[in-house]
């Protein structure tokens, strides 16, 4: 029962085919069953069927939108009133906020019950799950590799079909690379679209939340519960939200422009089962009336190295407050301040996180500001121009989400930059602020490929009309992983 | 060697806006420890800054009135160094592109000529919070209270050549933000203060010699000592054939001395770099439009209007307009007794010396501009005279009343019969045959001795005009 869409739970739900609470329980319980996949960093099971006691109540009362008592997971860096949110970090082992983050008000709002905070790589710096202090989540597909990252826990609790959608933040991928790794839809909608209050940050100028689901059909479901205009983020945008869902049709395949980076396919670090997957794809999309057209995106190898000056120097910020004076953890009897300091955050943060602070200060420091940020920032607004003039002549963009399909957990651990290269399709997106998602579109190896679709500056509908097109030709989104015990 | 010091100063003025720069927390004054401060001011994790438009208000206002460029784009930059009352680990602030750019500020020089004095820029900041080392133990306390209350840090040209030219600076620009209602320059509760950079160079040369900054100085009094006494210790350091550091210097006002900071706290690399989480503060030829139409008169365009339309001198404009509270009780008085200089006369003489013996503050003066006004209403119809209306006013002072009340529960009315007066004379006149015989021998000097026996003989309530006039008519009849 549980392991259906959004869409379909709804419809069952509203013909009370089920309760909320008896669909809470099963999720629950499937969540249990599977905790070898270390999906999730919390399990709020109490609260959960509160919520889907309160959901079927206002769906007797006629009250239901289309999320009432669905199940859903958010990610452990969306802060949530009364429950530990950790953020991947031993930092914010003990860490519960006092409020909730935009995000999960607009879900809780739309009834949508929260069965659990998922795991992520810690703070999100990372493309494995592997940094998380709390070990790493696994990939339903095969255990033994990764589901991506950094909202690797999400993907994997939707690929497992544990739970109908879940919630993800993207600051250079950490959506869309663990939904092509896993098999499941994922979207980073514009810069801006939801507010970012309560969600912890990484790189201020690159995070945006966003849905993580199987279909289409269900990130429009989410989308349309999770954007909104939100004064408590004054780089949120006051721009009304179209009715998702409603549009999927009106935004077909036919006609639709789609461009196709060179710099996208003819790649060396693509795999080649990757790249025939994506030819493949987008030759069906072809097929069902799409326009195809070879663009030229120039400055697409410079996008990797620019994230990674600015998103560390902004983590480095971001990530001062977390000195052990107010909340988070503390050193054990510290002498001075300097070791309350030293130890706190000695303690407190992993390798990676510790790697990217130590980049994100050099990269700011005096005498190397102009050379590296200042630097950057310009190299970025050249990325965004790249887009501007590919969107005067296309629609949406389209190419492979990551360049290999998931790969061993262990087999990158060690090498920071083979790592950062998995996200060398995604980041530009980032830089940039625009939307994209990641539909899959088939298999390598019996592991997933993802096709990823990128849209102007608040085209979601668009974008999710394409995707859910594409779903409704191909059947790579209804395939699942066979969970062993 | 003849030397020359050149003084800027760093004015950090506390907007009195009601709640913080980028929380809706409160910014009252007082309150108990950390009962001020929400999740935005104690850096919680996921929190956001919002900008408060007061407080950008505010800024366009001493843009305005400081004749400076108001930018139409901004932008807040992130200030990054630990210290446990900050809680975010940095401080937003402007750095490379304030919200006020050049303007410049007039001064009075002691001489009586006026200086005009650079202003380099103005930028929104937020205020840290405040660390307490005593009463924790081993340990200290964090009050986050204070953290985000915004200021604006005014920096001035190295224009000042005296410790005497920055006070009156620094005075002059606490008059004018408190005329413009954007600070309550309680520099007691840290509302107003000051860092200062001093430097010295032989008298004739252009380039300047290194700098020191003395932090944190919070009333007149001690800038005026901490730069005197940094001007002399430079000196004395050059003279020597020593060198001056550059350094952060605190005053110690117990010992009139100021002392290197530790150094460790200047080898901060703040990496500045624009907050990603604020725009850039858009401000429209609108916005500073509907500002400058609500703009209160400004303390040089008040002081010129009372020398033209009171007839007031210069150095008496200056001060009664040196604060708008005192402007404007002084104009309330004027008009409402119809004698503008007496009025300024009253209010820069009995009322502003009680108020200074008193240590009482304008606002809080026993006797307000009205009851003020209604004093000298009774010397102008000569109910009473200028020397009995200085009792009457030290009664009122103490509460018994407005003037009227005061004159007649003291009979202190006037004596203008005059056959009242003669009466008196001719007792006066008869009760000292010797001294008329002397008069009118010559001795003519004795008229103020027989003013003074009818004056007494009065209690002093007879018009001393009438007086001298029977007297003498009197005498030399």
């Amino acid at each position: 029962m549980y392991d259906r869409t959004i869409a379909e739970l709804s419809s069952a739900l509203s013909r009370r085919e089920c309760s909320s609470v008896e669909l809470t329980q099963a999720t629950l319980a499937a969540i249990e069953q599977a905790s070898g996949l270390n999906a999730f960093i919390t399990i709020t099971a109490e609260q959960a069927l509160a919520e889907a006691e309160a959901a079927d109540a206002r769906r007797a009362d006629g009250e239901a939108g289309p999320l009432t008592g669905v199940p859903i997971a958010h990610k452990d860096i969306f802060c949530t009133e009364g429950v530990r949110t950790s953020c991947g970090s031993r930092m914010l082992d003990t860490f519960v906020p006092p409020y909730d983050a935009f995000v999960v008000e607009q879900l809780r709002a739309a009834g949508a019950v929260m069965v659990g905070k998922t795991n992520m790589d810690e703070f999100a710096m990372g493309s494995s799950n592997e940094t998380s202090w709390y070990g790493p989540a696994r990939n339903p597909w095969d255990p033994t590799t990764v589901p991506g990252g950094s909202s690797g826990g999400s993907a994997a609790a939707v690929a497992a079909r544990l739970v109908p959608a879940a919630t993800g933040t993207d600051t250079g991928g950490s959506i869309r690379q663990p939904a092509a790794l896993t098999g499941i839809s994922g979207l980073k909608p514009t810069y801006g679209r939801i507010s970012r209050y309560g969600m912890i940050a990484f790189a201020s100028s690159l995070d945006q939340a966003g849905p993580m689901a199987t279909t289409a059909e269900d990130l429009a479901l989410m989308l349309g519960a999770m954007a909104g205009f939100d004064e408590r983020d004054s780089t949120c945008v006051d721009q009304s939200v179209p009715n998702y869902h409603g549009l999927l049709a009106e935004h077909g395949l036919k006609g639709l422009r789609i461009g196709l980076p060179r710099e996208y396919f003819n790649t060396e670090g693509v795999d080649p089962e990757v790249a025939s997957a994506i030819e493949t794809a987008v030759a069906a999309m072809e097929a069902a009336g799409a326009q195809l057209k070879e663009i030229s995106l120039p400055n697409t190898e410079l996008a990797v190295p620019v994230y990674y000056v600015i998103a560390p120097a902004e983590a480095s910020s971001n990530l001062s407050r977390f000195d052990g004076v107010r909340y988070g953890h503390r050193c054990s009897d510290p002498v001075d301040l300097e070791d309350l300091y030293k130890r706190s955050r000695g303690e407190g943060f992993g390798e990676e996180v510790k790697r990217r602070i130590m980049v994100g200060t050099y990269a700011l420091s005096a005498g190397y500001y102009d050379a590296y940020y200042l630097k950057a920032q310009q190299v970025r607004r050249m990325i965004r121009d790249d887009f501007a003039r590919a969107f005067d002549e296309v629609d949406v963009i389209a190419g492979p989400t990551a360049p290999t399909t998931a790969f061993g957990l262990g087999a990158k651990a060690d090498d920071p930059v083979q790592m950062y290269l998995s996200d060398i399709f995604t980041i530009a997106v980032n830089l940039a602020g625009l939307p994209a998602l990641s539909i899959p579109a088939g298999f390598g190896g019996g592991k997933p490929i993802g096709l990823q679709l990128i849209g102007n500056y608040f085209d979601e509908a668009r974008l999710l009309g394409a995707a859910h097109g594409y779903q409704q030709i191909t059947d790579w989104h209804m395939q699942r992983p066979s969970l062993e015990g | 060697m003849e030397w020359e010091a050149v003084i800027g100063l760093e004015l950090h003025a506390q907007l009195a806006t009601q709640t913080k720069i980028f929380s809706g927390a409160s910014t009252a004054y007082g309150a108990d420890a950390n009962t001020q401060a929400c999740a935005v001011d104690l850096g919680m994790p996921g929190v956001l800054p919002v900008l408060n438009a007061r407080a950008v208000d505010f800024a366009i206002r001493l843009g305005l009135a400081l004749d400076a460029e108001v930018a139409g784009r901004s932008v807040f930059a992130r200030k990054n160094y630990f210290y446990p009352d900050l809680p975010k680990g940095y401080q937003i602030s402007q750095y490379e592109i304030p919200v006020v750019g050049t303007g410049h500020l007039d001064i009075d020089l002691e001489d009586g000529s006026s200086k005009r004095i650079g202003v380099t820029r103005a930028h929104l900041e937020e205020d840290a919070g405040k660390s307490m080392h005593e009463g924790f133990g081993a340990m200290s306390g964090i009050d986050l209270n204070r953290a985000g209350t915004p200021l604006l840090e005014i920096v001035s040209e190295p224009d000042l050549r005296s410790a005497k030219e920055a006070v009156a600076y620094m005075k002059k620009m606490h008059s004018l933000v408190r005329y413009l209602g954007i600070c309550d320059g309680n520099m007691q509760e840290g509302s107003f203060r000051c860092d200062a950079n001093v430097s010295v160079r032989p008298v004739g040369r252009e380039a300047f010699g290194t700098r020191t900054e003395i932090k944190n100085l919070n009333s007149f009094r001690f800038v005026e000592r901490a730069i005197n006494y940094e001007i002399e210790r430079q000196i004395e350091v050059l003279e020597d054939g020593g060198s001056i550091t550059q350094e952060t210097r605190l005053y110690d006002p117990d010992r009139g001395e100021t002392r290197p900071m530790r150094g460790k706290e200047e080898a901060n690399d703040y990496r500045y770099f624009p907050d990603p989480d604020l725009l850039p503060l858009e401000i429209t030829a609108e916005m500073i439009e509907s500002v400058r139409s609500e703009l209160p008169e400004l303390p040089d365009a008040k002081r010129e209007r009372f020398v033209s339309d009171y007839g007031l001198s210069n150095y008496d404009a200056g001060v009664l307009t040196s604060s708008r509270e005192l402007a404007d009780y002084f104009e309330q008085v004027a008009l409402a007794c119809a004698d503008a200089k007496l009025a300024a006369n009253w209010v820069m003489g009995e009322l502003a010396g009680a108020l200074n013996k008193t240590g009482t503050e304008l606002a809080d003066s026993p006797i307000d501009a009205d009851r003020l006004a209604g004093l000298l209403k009774r010397i102008l119809d000569e109910t009473i005279s200028g020397k009995i209306a200085k009792e009457v006013f030290e009664a009122m002072w103490q509460g018994e009343g407005d003037a009227d009340t005061v004159i007649e529960a003291k009979g202190l009315k006037q004596v203008t019969d005059a056959s009242a007066i003669e009466a008196m004379v001719d007792e006066v006149i008869a009760a000292n045959p010797q001294q008329l015989e002397q008069y009118r021998a010559g001795k003519t000097k004795l008229m103020g001795f027989f003013v003074g026996q009818v004056m007494k003989a009065s209690a002093g309530k007879a018009n001393p005009a009438q007086v001298n006039e029977i007297l003498k008519r009197r005498l030399d009849g």
